[in-house]
Formats: structure tokens, C-alpha cells, sequence
């Protein structure tokens, strides 16, 4: 499991903007960068990025090697029902990582 | 006139795709192939200028996580948001970045990461709207020390 940073407000008010900001750790090698034998290490990024809030697909990205090492990714939601807010990071090799923040909306 | 045969199109055809990959090495991305990655984004509707805004530093120090953010300007309901967010580059080894989908949910179209630059170069973010049309902003950013791509 990769050590994942998660930022969502606990509470927050119906209809109030929020911003969701996450960090993953990953290498996010780009398949273009020789390793210590001289030889081209092999891609290995996350690709994909997909955040679910009240069982909807409400923000999703597609990452390429040109994003850096420990992908950050900061976006905002709308509060508009409590519920878990769940976060799914997808690459290569097989990679996945989920992670789940609860909000409060009054 | 043919279209030049570039490097990207040679490594669309079919069964070769996979032995040449194997041999790539790290060439540069040329702007050409940042307009047509950007024409395939927009799937050749025209790109205005406008709405969006590119948050980039203009001189980088660190090119291997410079801070990046883009927002747009739209009331985001469910009549008038932003679909899609995408940020092109056009001298890294390729011309995507990152391309983000949202929706009236989202709130603001708001979208914040940090990227790599290979070198010095000219930074655009394009807007799908849900009325299907394309808007963009541009950035020029100088970089003192390149992310590895030679190693």
C-alpha cells in the first residue's frame, strides 16, 4: 500500500464548495529515464484517478508521465448529501489504491 | 500534399506499435504534435481563446514538479458546466499532461497538480463545455533545471 494524504473538510454546509486535496506516493517512472545500468526503466505512473461522491462518479482525471513523482491532485465538490467520499487511484502493473474520506454536510 | 510522416504516426500503425515502443528513446515532443494532440482533444471543433485560466510559475526552478492549476470560469449546473479539462505541453517526450473530467457536482471547475518539464516551453489548458464548445489559455514557462529525462 502506497502512503496516501487525503484533504476533505469534515463538515461543511449544503450547497458550500469544497475542496478535495490528495497525494499519493508513486514514482510515476515515465519509461523515458535510464536506470543505474544505463538501460530504460520501464513505465511504471498511475494512470487514472477517480473520486465517487453519494455513489457518483463526480471527478476523474487521466494522468500521463509528464505528471510528477507523488501525484497531487486538488479539485472541489459541491457538499450536498453527508456521506463517504471514495478515492481510487488505478496504473500500471497492476496498481490500486482506495481510499475513503467521510463528510458531514449540515 | 502528404502529411510529414512524424514519429507519433509511425508508432500508430498497428503491429508495429509494440516492437517500436521498445525502442524508444527520450526525443522531445515537437509543438506539431501538441496541436494534434489538442485537435484530437477538441475532435477538430474550434478552440477559443478565454474562460480559462492557467495558473503556472513563469520561471521554474525545479522542472521535475513544477505547480500547476487550472480554473475556468462557469457557472457549473447541470445546463452549463465544464466536461473537460486538459493540459497539453510541447516539449516533453509527450504532449499530454492530464486531462480531467467534471461535472455540475463539481462545484467550481477547479483542478490543481504539480507536472514535469523537460525543458523551457509554452503550457496550454483546454475546456470542453457541455455546450460543446472549446476554450483555452496559454503559458510560457522558463525552467532552470530540467526534469530527467536524459537521466
Amino acid at each position: 500500500m502506497a502512503r496516501a494524504l487525503v484533504n476533505v473538510p469534515k463538515r461543511a454546509h449544503r450547497g458550500e464548495v469544497i475542496e478535495v486535496k490528495t497525494l499519493i506516493a508513486h514514482p510515476m517512472e515515465t519509461g523515458y529515464r535510464p536506470g543505474p545500468s544505463g538501460r530504460i526503466l520501464p513505465r511504471d505512473i498511475i494512470s487514472r484517478f477517480t473520486c465517487t461522491y453519494g455513489g457518483e462518479e463526480v471527478f476523474s482525471a487521466e494522468l500521463h508521465p509528464a505528471v510528477s513523482a507523488n501525484p497531487y491532485l486538488a479539485f472541489t465538490l459541491e457538499a450536498r448529501e453527508s456521506g463517504p467520499i471514495t478515492l481510487t487511484w488505478t496504473g500500471d502493473n497492476g496498481f490500486r489504491q482506495v481510499e475513503t474520506a467521510l463528510i458531514e454536510v449540515a | 500534399m502528404a502529411k510529414p510522416l512524424t514519429r507519433r504516426h509511425a508508432l500508430r500503425t498497428g503491429a508495429a506499435a509494440a516492437a517500436a515502443s521498445l525502442l524508444v528513446t527520450p526525443v522531445l515532443a515537437t509543438p506539431d504534435e501538441r496541436a494534434e494532440a489538442i485537435r484530437a482533444f477538441a475532435g477538430g471543433a474550434e478552440i477559443r481563446d478565454g474562460r480559462v485560466k492557467l495558473d503556472l510559475p513563469p520561471l521554474v526552478e525545479n522542472g521535475n514538479a513544477a505547480p500547476l492549476g487550472v480554473e475556468v470560469d462557469s457557472p457549473m449546473t447541470d445546463a452549463d458546466h465544464v466536461r473537460r479539462i486538459a493540459v497539453f505541453n510541447e516539449r516533453n517526450p509527450q504532449p499530454n499532461v492530464v486531462t480531467a473530467a467534471f461535472g455540475p457536482r463539481s462545484g467550481r471547475a477547479s483542478l490543481g497538480t504539480r507536472i514535469r518539464l523537460a525543458t523551457s516551453q509554452r503550457i496550454t489548458a483546454v475546456a470542453e463545455m457541455s455546450d460543446g464548445t472549446y476554450w483555452s489559455a496559454s503559458a510560457d514557462v522558463i525552467v532552470t533545471l530540467a526534469a530527467c529525462v536524459e537521466g
